[in-house]
C-alpha cells in the first residue's frame, strides 16, 4: 500500500491525501450527528455542539486548502497573505498605538506584508530571512520618531514591532515550506504545510481536551492561563510527536527526523500559545467566547493561528538548518 | 446590476476588509421601519461604517445628510452621495428664507430613515460635543418615527484627520434600544438625555 503510495506522483498523492483528510471529517461529522441525537441531558448537548464547532472551522480550513492547492502555488502565498493580514488587524486592534504610529502601521499593513509575501513565492528565503528582524525592525521606529511623539515610545514600538514578527514574519513560514527545495521532494512541499499544520492543530486539540477533563492538574501561570499547565503541554506535544511520526511517509522525514521535527513543532506551538494568552490578557482582553467578540469582533482568528505563527518558523529553520538546503 | 449598486458593493467590500465593520444590535434589530439613527462623530468613514452594518435591504431607504458645498463640489462626490448613498443635502450657511432643516423633513415625510451625527462636526475628543438642537426639532415634528442611538467605536484610530490612508483596525456600531421625546421635556433636556444614551453605549460594548 505504502509502495502503491509512493510510486504515485506527486498530484496524485496529494490528491489522496485530501482524499483522506475529507473522509475522516465526513466521518467526524457523521459521529458529530449521532452524539447531538444521542446527547441525554444538557451538558452532553453542549458538548456534541462545541465538537460540531470545532468540526466546521477544520472543514473551512481544509476546503480552503485544497482550494488553494488546485490554484497552485500563488493562490496559497496569497491565502497565508491574506490570514497574516486578519490577524495583524486583530492584534493591532487589541493594542495601545497612537495617532504618531499612524504611519509605521500602514507601512507594516500594505508595505511589509507584500514584500515579505513577494520574497515567499519568490524564494528569496535569504532576505526573507532578514527582511522584518533587520530592516524593518530599524525602519519602523524611524517612521515614529518622525511623528514627533515621544509618549510611551518604546511601548508602542513594541506593540508594532511583537504585531509584525508574529502575524507577518511568523505566519509567512507556512507557505515559505510550500517552496522549500527538498531533493527527490518536488511539487510535494504541500505536505511538509499540512504536516505542519496538522500536527501542530492535533497537538492544540489534545492539550484542550485533557485540560477541560483533567481539572486537577495545576495551572503554570494562573494568572495568564487557567488550563495552561505542564500536564496538558506535554500530553500535546507527545501526541503531536506520535501523530507526526505516523504521518512520516507524507514528508521527505525519516521516521525518527519526523518524530523529532513534530516535537520541535509542537513545543514551539504550544508555547507560543501560551505567550499570545499573556499578550492577550495585557491588552485587556479576559473572555473569550461571544462576549468576547462584542469590543470589536477581535479575538476569533488570533486564537486560531497563535500556535502556527510559532510554530511555523522554528520548524522551517529546524528543517532548512537539519537537512542543509 | 447598476454602476452604482456595484460601488456600493465594493465600498462595503473595502470597509469590511479595513474595519470589520460589525453592527451590535442591542435593544432593537434591523428592521424596515422608519428610524433616525444618531451616533457620535469622528470620522469621514463614520457614515460607512453605519452603512456597512445595516442590512442590504435597508441602505437604500437610510440616508445620511450631505453639505451641499462639499459633496456637490465635483461630479464624482455628487455622483457618489447621490447615486450611491442616496443622501440629502443640506446648506451649512444659514439664509433667512430657509430652515436649515426642511430636506430633512422632507426626507421624512417621504418615509426614509435619516442617519445624523447630532455634535454637527467631528470630535477628536472620546466624549462627543454637546448635540445641537435639530434632533429635537425632527423629534418634535415627527413622533412616530423611532429614534435609535448609536456609539461607533474606534474608527478615529483608522482614519485620524489630515491622514488619507486607513491602517485595518477593526471597528463596532453599537445600536441601542429606541427613546422618545417625552411629553413637555425641554429641548436641552432631551438632547442630553439623547446625548447619554449614545455615550452609554460605549460602556456596554467595553465591558461586554
Amino acid at each position: 500500500m505504502l509502495k502503491y503510495l509512493r510510486n504515485l506522483s506527486a498530484g496524485e498523492q496529494i490528491g489522496w491525501l485530501f482524499v483522506i483528510v475529507f473522509g475522516i471529517l465526513g466521518l467526524a461529522t457523521v459521529l458529530g450527528i449521532a452524539l447531538s441525537i444521542k446527547a441525554a441531558d444538557e451538558s452532553q448537548q453542549e458538548a456534541a455542539e462545541r465538537f460540531k464547532r470545532q468540526l466546521r472551522t477544520s472543514w473551512i480550513m481544509v476546503t480552503v486548502f485544497w482550494m488553494a492547492w488546485i490554484a497552485g502555488t500563488f493562490v496559497s502565498v496569497l491565502l497565508f497573505g491574506t490570514l497574516s493580514f486578519l490577524a495583524l488587524r486583530e492584534i493591532i486592534t487589541l493594542s495601545h498605538t497612537r495617532r504618531g504610529d499612524h504611519r509605521s502601521l500602514i507601512v507594516a499593513f500594505f508595505v511589509v506584508l507584500p514584500v515579505q509575501y513577494y520574497l515567499v513565492g519568490a524564494r528569496y528565503f535569504d532576505l526573507f530571512s532578514v527582511f522584518i528582524p533587520v530592516y524593518v525592525f530599524f525602519a519602523i521606529p524611524v517612521i515614529s520618531a518622525v511623528a514627533n511623539d515621544p509618549e510611551r515610545f518604546l511601548e508602542r514600538n513594541a506593540n508594532i514591532q511583537w504585531g509584525i514578527m508574529v502575524c507577518i514574519y511568523g505566519l509567512s513560514h507556512a507557505p515559505a515550506l510550500l517552496r522549500l527545495d527538498f531533493p527527490r521532494y518536488e511539487d510535494r512541499g504541500a505536505f511538509l504545510v499540512f504536516f505542519l499544520v496538522f500536527v501542530v492543530q492535533s497537538c492544540m486539540v489534545v492539550q484542550g481536551y485533557v485540560a477541560r477533563n483533567y481539572r486537577s492538574l495545576k495551572p503554570v501561570a494562573p494568572r495568564i492561563s487557567a488550563s495552561f499547565s505542564w500536564g496538558s503541554a506535554w500530553a500535546g506535544v507527545i501526541a503531536g510527536g506520535l501523530i507526526g511520526t505516523l504521518l512520516y511517509w507524507i514528508t521527505p522525514f525519516k521516521p525518527g527526523q519526523a518524530l523529532g521535527m513534530s516535537l520541535i513543532a509542537c513545543a514551539a506551538g504550544t508555547l507560543g500559545h501560551f505567550v499570545m494568552k499573556a499578550l492577550k490578557k495585557d491588552a485587556g482582553v479576559h473572555y473569550w467566547g461571544n462576549e468576547g467578540r462584542l469590543v470589536t469582533g477581535a479575538v476569533g482568528l488570533l486564537d486560531r493561528v497563535a500556535a502556527i505563527c510559532f510554530a511555523a518558523p522554528v520548524f522551517f529553520h529546524s528543517v532548512r538548518w537539519y537537512f542543509n538546503i | 446590476m447598476s454602476l452604482s449598486n456595484t460601488t456600493g458593493l465594493l465600498l462595503s467590500f473595502i470597509a469590511r476588509l479595513v474595519t470589520g465593520a460589525q453592527g451590535h444590535w442591542y435593544g432593537c434589530v434591523p428592521k424596515a421601519e422608519q428610524r433616525i439613527y444618531f451616533a457620535n462623530h469622528q470620522s469621514h468613514l463614520d457614515w460607512v461604517l453605519i452603512w456597512c452594518a445595516l442590512p442590504r435591504e435597508l441602505r437604500s431607504h437610510t440616508r445620511p445628510i450631505a453639505a451641499k458645498d462639499y459633496w456637490t463640489s465635483t461630479p464624482f462626490k455628487h455622483w457618489l452621495t447621490r447615486e450611491v448613498f442616496n443622501a440629502v443635502y443640506v446648506n451649512r450657511q444659514r439664509t433667512d428664507d430657509q430652515d436649515p432643516l426642511e430636506p430633512l423633513v422632507e426626507a421624512l415625510r417621504n418615509g426614509d430613515s435619516l442617519v445624523i451625527f447630532p455634535e454637527g462636526t467631528r470630535s477628536n475628543l472620546g466624549d462627543p460635543q454637546a448635540f445641537k438642537s435639530g434632533l429635537y426639532h425632527l423629534a418634535r415634528q415627527f413622533p412616530e418615527v423611532q429614534l435609535i442611538p448609536a456609539w461607533i467605536d474606534n474608527v478615529q484610530r483608522v482614519m485620524p484627520k489630515g491622514e488619507v490612508v486607513p491602517v485595518p483596525i477593526l471597528c463596532s456600531v453599537t445600536f441601542g434600544a429606541p427613546m422618545q421625546l417625552l411629553p413637555d421635556e425641554d429641548k436641552r433636556a432631551f438632547l442630553d438625555r439623547a446625548r447619554e444614551a449614545v455615550t452609554s453605549l460605549r460602556k456596554l460594548g467595553r465591558s461586554a
